[in-house]
């Protein structure tokens, strides 16, 4: 047995003999656990909660936050609502993915940042804006972003130092 | 935190709300003596904020003032009263509307009026704190003041109901937003908070309920404008062992943050505007269907419910009526097709959110199976004070169809951009001017973005339309949600679309053929309009008229067939795009340019000879070697090269190289 | 009662029925493509809309109900138009490949565009990319072809309780697939092949054999031999504009021979050979204690479906191969040696109404010394085309017979074709074994029909017998359920994978209704009715074969080759 499956247990014990309804809770529960769902989290909700793995991953691929590979360290967010877009997130995004070397929805190679866009964060008086972490950048332009990133690239470095 | 209610000593816990006062604050009469009564009206005195014991400091902590920096705010503020052992209160309030000048911090001194100051940053907040406390008006930061008949007004600063961005807002909904502490029950019981329940509880039927909805003329505020009353009483008379209420708080909306807004300041007006529903359907349980993405609104949701619970409002046999009532909070997952209602219940089913066909509607066979009444945030919150003050209240403001008030989501292009509650009837341009300020730079107002992806563009020839839920529709656009986005000159309205196309397209479930295929294809036409003429083969451009030909008869058939609302709307940006600004669709397709200069690879740099000192470095950048010209002498672009990245415009010193 | 206005015409309806069911009965025909009947409308395809007076759009006569004074118009240019925009979006995203896709005229997509009239390609744009998932013995699946109706995931969820496939992403990006982007061979699918008979396109087809048994049939070395399924016979004249219900077994005889077999034997032989060695199986259970109840062996998808949800009845399922894997060890043992052919030069072919027979006939556990019983197996869809192939008209080849001694069956070897026959078959014979005569009444009419759960009790020399009929594994789900939490008063239960049996195999001719359905069931029946040899004990060549071979059902020969294992799968 895995790391991931021992993580697994108190959350599916938590959830045992709930009905379908409660599939969405325990996923979300086991990716702010895990990270993300993997194969082997999803086989052991299937056989749990007694529901074809079929429906499950049918359901985890149907929702924007759910994520089937590991998340970086860092998780940047970019905000692609309306008045972001009219601020000008496109360059944004552009930017971060010129900063990062990666597109929306992977992880850099060293693990440390992951790029996802989202929907409507709901800052829109602050746009355009993205997370990081939760933490939330407003009013960018592009050259701002090379910034924050170097910023969390400095702490990780000071953690891995400590 | 502290607690504000330092008048209660009856024992009651820190973070517990003080039940002593229970009765008496939801209307019944109770016997007290004398001293009793001096001390409860003292209670209510501080929970009411009528005047302070000592300092009161509110930080606006919602998510935009968190996102403004307000977190830092806090902690430096937190540090300055500790080193300099300042004894004063904190209170965390939600959002007070104003996001354009967050982080906003209030300071209340004792036997002086609120005094609301905007741009408090972790650098001034010191500052401003010191001069504050010291009598002196921090001038540069100073934003309004709150009406006292008791207390002392501070000079030369605004009242609130005279500041240009509040004086023409009717806030009912948003009363308590930015004001009460949101994580204090007692607080909301103070300003009158569930007394409209337990009223509702002990004097009306479920029937009487619903009766008085529909009299008020209240309407679903998530953006059908069903009215409400009406769909209760279709809950109301399905006979059933188990029905549900379901709040709608999955604001998906690009632009809309209205009832992440009202939950995290006023959480308690929510669940009560919720009891009473459940209520007047019959539900005995209901659910809360939030994003995910609204971390504080979950927490102030889930302390909030706690509390009400302690106090008896929520849980068996509230107020020893009879009435039970459960609320569950479930977090949606990222899926804006689930703001539709029967998809919305499929998710709390825990199954793909795409929609059901209907009939049957959720009224009659919802969640589980079982009758169900779907509500928008907003919606419920009208509640309290419908019940309360009665529905010919209500009705007294607005217009013929539309009653009461709407909050927006004032954002994009303008200068105030915040939260703003009007009666409905107000104009447009009101809106947009007096509370929203204009737009910024002195430039011109092009379009308002009005009801999210499903709604439409109001240009400024309609500018005074009085905004309800049929005039928007006579213009091509709906009330929608509430997200309010401006656009000026330089925004593109085929990029608009094109943007709210490509969220459709992304968010369709995929269910129903003609709103899957159909948006797709509609996105790819306007993907073609705005490609650049360069690498185009005779048959792409074949494929580019074709597609603007073959557009409308699209638009309708996905309008005709498609499945949900989301499908049924889903060809409005572009239809009302083309309505009232079809030059710029023209502009695009006839003449190949974007005249605000937005779509890129339509747009024509061009050197300005008399600019350009022929320093090579354009043509140095130049991706494609699309230009030409000798040292010293004025270069030139080859439009049939250029990619129109735009790198030699950066590039170039002089400023000699625009878009045409 | 209701009375509703279509196209202008009074129509009589009942209250809460759905549109399209009044328009179906009256004769008003509106495509679809998403519906199923008797499964819960969707209303995703849309095709099905018409005009409600006072709706504000078009309504989906699948899944609206009728309303009384409702006025409907079903062919207005608003409809019309609509449905043909929908087609066409839906081959804007398809590949241009009719030409060469397996379902050419046989397709429901090709179909509609032609009855609609789309003539040109309106909407042009990007296509989704996806691979081929070849990685199943039985299924293969065209991602690209996908429509998305979603009746595959329906009955594989609905019907079968399996759910190996669902919808997989969102929006446009949305698939039918199984879990994790794996092939559908690691999922928990059990070959069944309603899935293809449910598809309107050519995404899901079965995996093809053809190739193999072409080369096979040319290659002199091997001695290619052919047994065909009880129901093949009932079915294939449909491919051959026959109706359905026609027994072409004559012809179908003369068509294997053509085609270059050197034998050509019927399934129904090792069916009833299967009786017999089932029946005294039941008989030993229920006399020495055994499991019970016990479960019929011969559908691969349901052996399967044992093996992966309900690992712990796997005791119960009779140890018997099913027939087809029973005629190939044969073939390849007794047949081999009194032919004095080596079995290696044997190339055994089955043309079976099923896909899952294909994955049995891999499975490990079917063969000895490397040598599997079957070598190749073709669906009735499969024959059809090699016949075409080779230039055959079934409607003008002469009949001829099998080949002996493994041509020769019992009725009770054919009705093995519907669901209820295999248990029709073995009560004859059990009775027999146990009592030494003949039942009275051959006819055991009750584990007949089309029911998903069929029950019966007889008393056989004094011993009270509960049986239970099953087709459709969503019916097998709910009877296994009941056991498991108890149920004891069964000992026989005959289960089929499809809805009504094999004559409704998955790999059955396609686009038939339930109609034809029916009418295959009759023709079995039919059959049964007219023969007079109606008892598997009484096939003189089983005799013949346990003298001369087998020794007795059960027997030691009979173990080795008769009889098989199981293995315990996941669930995935």
């Amino acid at each position: 047995m895995n790391v991931e499956i021992k993580q697994l247990e108190p959350i599916l014990k938590k959830y045992e003999g709930g009905g379908r309804d409660q599939l969405i809770p325990l996923l979300q529960e086991v990716q702010n656990t895990v990270g993300y769902l993997s194969r082997e989290s999803i086989t052991c909700i299937s056989r749990k909660m007694n529901l074809p793995a079929s429906k499950i991953y049918g359901v985890a691929t149907f929702y924007n936050q759910f994520r089937f590979t590991p998340q970086g360290k860092y998780h940047v967010q970019v905000c692609r609502g309306t008045a972001c877009h009219v601020k000008g997130s496109a360059a944004i995004l552009e930017a971060l993915q010129k900063e990062l070397g990666v597109n929306p929805g992977q992880t850099t190679r060293d693990g440390l940042f992951s790029l996802e866009v989202v929907a409507c964060i709901g800052a829109c008086g602050l746009a355009p804006v993205i997370t990081v972490d939760g933490e939330f950048h407003a009013r960018l332009t592009p050259e701002l972003v090379g910034e924050i990133i170097e910023t969390y690239r400095r702490k990780a470095a000071e953690n891995v130092k400590a | 935190m502290l607690k504000p209610n330092s008048g209660c000593d009856c024992g009651c816990a820190e973070d517990a709300p003080c039940l002593e006062y229970l009765p008496s604050l939801l209307g019944e009469s109770v016997k007290e003596d004398e001293a009793q009564a001096a001390k409860r009206a003292e209670w209510l005195k501080l929970n009411r904020r009528d005047d302070v014991k000592k300092t009161v400091i509110f930080v606006g902590a919602g998510t935009c003032g968190l996102g403004a920096g307000a977190g830092k705010t806090l902690s430096v503020l937190k540090s300055h009263l500790a080193d300099k052992k300042i004894d004063a209160d904190i209170v965390e309030v939600g959002c007070f509307g104003l996001c354009a000048l967050e982080p906003i911090v209030d300071f209340q001194l004792p036997g002086k009026c609120r005094l609301s100051c905007h741009s408090v940053t972790g650098n001034n907040v010191a500052a401003i704190t010191d001069q504050v406390l010291a009598g002196i008006l921090p001038k540069d930061n100073a934003l309004c003041q709150y009406d006292s008949q008791t207390l002392k007004k501070w000079d030369s600063v605004p009242l609130m109901a005279e500041h240009p961005f509040f004086k023409h807002q009717t806030r009912w909904v948003l009363k308590n937003c930015g004001l009460i502490d949101p994580t204090s029950i007692d607080e909301y019981l103070a300003s009158g908070g569930y007394k409209s329940l337990s009223e509702t509880l002990n004097r009306r039927t479920p029937g009487e309920v619903c009766g008085l909805v529909e009299e008020s003329g209240l309407r679903g505020r998530g953006g059908g404008g069903f009215p409400t009353g009406k769909k209760w009483k279709f809950a109301l008379g399905t006979a059933a062992e188990q029905k549900y209420l379901i709040c709608n708080a999955d604001e998906g909306d690009p632009g809309a943050f209205m009832d992440r807004a009202v939950i995290e300041g006023d959480p308690h007006r929510l669940l009560e505007g919720m009891a009473i529903a459940a209520y007047g359907i019959g539900a005995s349980k209901a659910y809360i269907y939030i994003r995910a993405e609204y971390p504080l609104a979950i927490k102030r949701l889930e302390k909030a419910i706690a509390q009400a619970r302690q106090c008896g409002l929520l849980g068996y046999n509230i107020l020893d009526s009879g009435f039970n009532l459960d609320i569950i909070i479930k977090m949606g997952a990222g899926a804006f097709v689930c703001g539709e209602e029967t998809a919305l219940i499929n998710s709390i089913e825990g199954k793909r959110g795409m929609p059901r066909p209907r009939p049957p509607f959720p009224a009659v066979e919802g969640l589980f199976g079982k009758p169900t009444v779907i509500n928008n945030v907003e919606t419920l919150a009208n509640l309290p004070a419908i019940l309360g003050n009665g529905a010919s209240w209500f009705n007294a403001i607005g217009t013929e169809t539309s009653k009461g008030t709407k909050v927006f989501a004032l954002s994009g292009k303008v200068c105030n951009t915040g939260l703003v509650e009007v009666a409905m009837g107000t104009t447009l341009r009101q809106i947009v001017f007096d509370i929203g300020g204009g737009i910024p730079k002195g430039k011109a107002y092009k379009a308002v973005q009005i009801g999210g992806p499903s709604g439409g563009c109001i240009p400024a020839s309609h500018l005074d339309i009085d905004i309800n839920y049929e005039s928007l529709k006579t213009v091509g656009a709906m009330m929608g949600s509430g997200g309010l986005v401006v656009m000026d000159e330089d925004t593109c309205m085929v990029d608009v679309a094109k943007f709210f196309m490509d969220f459709i397209q992304r968010e369709s479930c995929g269910k129903c053929i003609p709103c899957r295929e159909g948006t797709r294809r509609m996105l790819e036409i306007l993907e073609r309009i705005t490609r650049g003429r360069r690498k185009e083969t005779g048959n792409d451009a074949l494929e580019r008229f074709q597609g603007v030909m073959d557009m409308e008869r699209l638009a309708k058939v996905i309008k005709d067939t498609s499945l949900c609302g989301l499908g049924q709307t889903a060809p409005n940006p572009i239809l009302s795009t083309l309505r009232w600004f079809r030059h710029e669709y023209e502009a695009h397709v006839f003449e190949r340019r974007c005249p605000a200069g937005v779509c890129t690879e339509l747009r024509k740099f061009v050197i300005d000879p008399e600019k350009c000192v022929g320093c090579t470095v354009c043509s140095k950048v130049c991706p494609v070697e699309a230009i030409e010209g000798k040292r010293k002498e004025p270069h030139k672009i080859d439009f049939d090269k250029c990619v129109s990245c735009g790198a030699c415009k950066e590039a170039c010193r002089f400023g000699a190289i625009s878009v045409e | 009662m209701a009375a509703i206005e279509i196209n202008g015409r009074i129509a009589e309806a009942t209250e809460g029925e759905t549109i399209l069911t009044v328009l179906r009965r009256i004769g008003v025909r509106v495509p679809t493509l998403c519906h199923i009947d008797g499964l819960t409308p969707t209303g995703a395809c849309r095709l099905c809309v018409v005009e409600v007076e006072g709706m504000p759009g078009l309504v989906p006569s699948c899944a609206y109900p009728v309303r009384d004074g409702m006025k409907v118009q079903t062919h207005s240019p608003r409809a019309v138009r609509a449905r043909k925009t929908i087609i066409e979006l839906l081959l804007a995203d398809h590949p241009d490949d009719c030409l060469y896709c397996e379902r050419n005229g046989c397709c429901q997509l090709q179909d509609l565009a032609e009855e609609l009239g789309v003539r040109k390609r309106r909407y042009a744009g990007g296509h989704r990319r996806a691979n081929l998932d070849i990685s199943s013995p039985s299924i293969v699946r065209n991602p690209e072809k996908c429509i998305l109706c979603g009746r595959c995931v329906r009955v594989c969820e609905e019907v079968q309780a399996v759910s190996a496939i669902d919808f997989v992403g969102r929006g446009c990006r949305t698939q039918v697939a199984p879990p994790f982007g794996e092939g559908i061979n690691v999922s928990s699918c059990i070959n069944c092949g309603q899935c293809i008979v449910a598809c309107p396109t050519g995404a899901l087809r079965e995996q093809s054999d053809i190739k193999k048994v072409s080369d096979a049939l040319s290659n002199p070395a091997l001695t290619v031999v052919v047994q065909h399924a009880p129901s093949v016979s009932v079915t294939i004249g449909e491919e051959f504009g026959l109706k359905p219900g026609t027994d072409a077994v004559g012809v179908l005889t003369t068509a294997l021979r053509r085609l270059g077999f050197k034998y050509v034997f019927d399934t129904g032989f090792s069916a009833d050979l299967t009786i017999m060695e089932e029946g005294s199986e039941l008989i030993h259970r229920i006399k020495h204690g055994g499991k019970l109840p016990m479960f019929t062996s011969c559908s691969p998808g349901w052996v399967k479906f044992v093996e992966t949800f309900y690992p712990d009845l796997m005791g119960n399922v009779s140890s018997c191969k099913s027939p087809q894997q029973m005629m190939g060890a044969i073939i390849k043992t007794f047949f081999a040696e009194r032919e004095k052919i080596d079995p290696k030069k044997i190339f055994s072919v089955s043309i079976m109404p099923c896909t899952a027979k294909k994955f049995e006939a891999g499975r490990p556990e079917m063969g000895r010394d490397g040598l599997a019983d079957i070598d190749a197996v073709l669906t009735t869809r499969e024959l059809a085309r090699l016949i075409r192939l080779r230039g055959l008209d079934l409607n003008t080849l002469e009949s001829d017979e099998a080949d002996t001694p493994f041509g020769e069956r019992t009725t009770a070897g054919k009705i093995f074709g519907a669901s209820g026959g295999v248990m029709e078959a073995a009560l004859r014979s059990a009775y027999y074994l146990l009592t030494g005569a003949e039942m009275e009444d051959l006819n055991i009419k009750n584990v007949r029909g089309f029911d998903g759960i069929k029950e019966a009790r007889l008393n056989i020399n004094g011993i009270d017998v509960g049986v239970a009929v099953v087709s459709g594994l969503g019916n097998a789900r709910k009877l296994l359920d009941e056991i498991r939490a108890g149920r004891d008063d069964l000992h026989f239960i005959e289960v089929m994978t499809c809805p009504g049996g094999c004559i409704n195999g998955g790999g059955q001719p396609l686009k038939v209704d339930q109609e034809a359905v029916k009418a295959r069931m009759r023709a079995l029946y039919k059959i049964d009715r007219e023969e007079a040899l109606r008892t598997s004990h009484s096939n003189a060549s089983i005799k013949r074969l346990y003298d001369e071979f087998l020794g007795e059902p059960l027997g030691e020969k009979s173990h080795h080759l008769l009889h098989t294992h199981y293995v315990e799968r996941d669930v995935v």
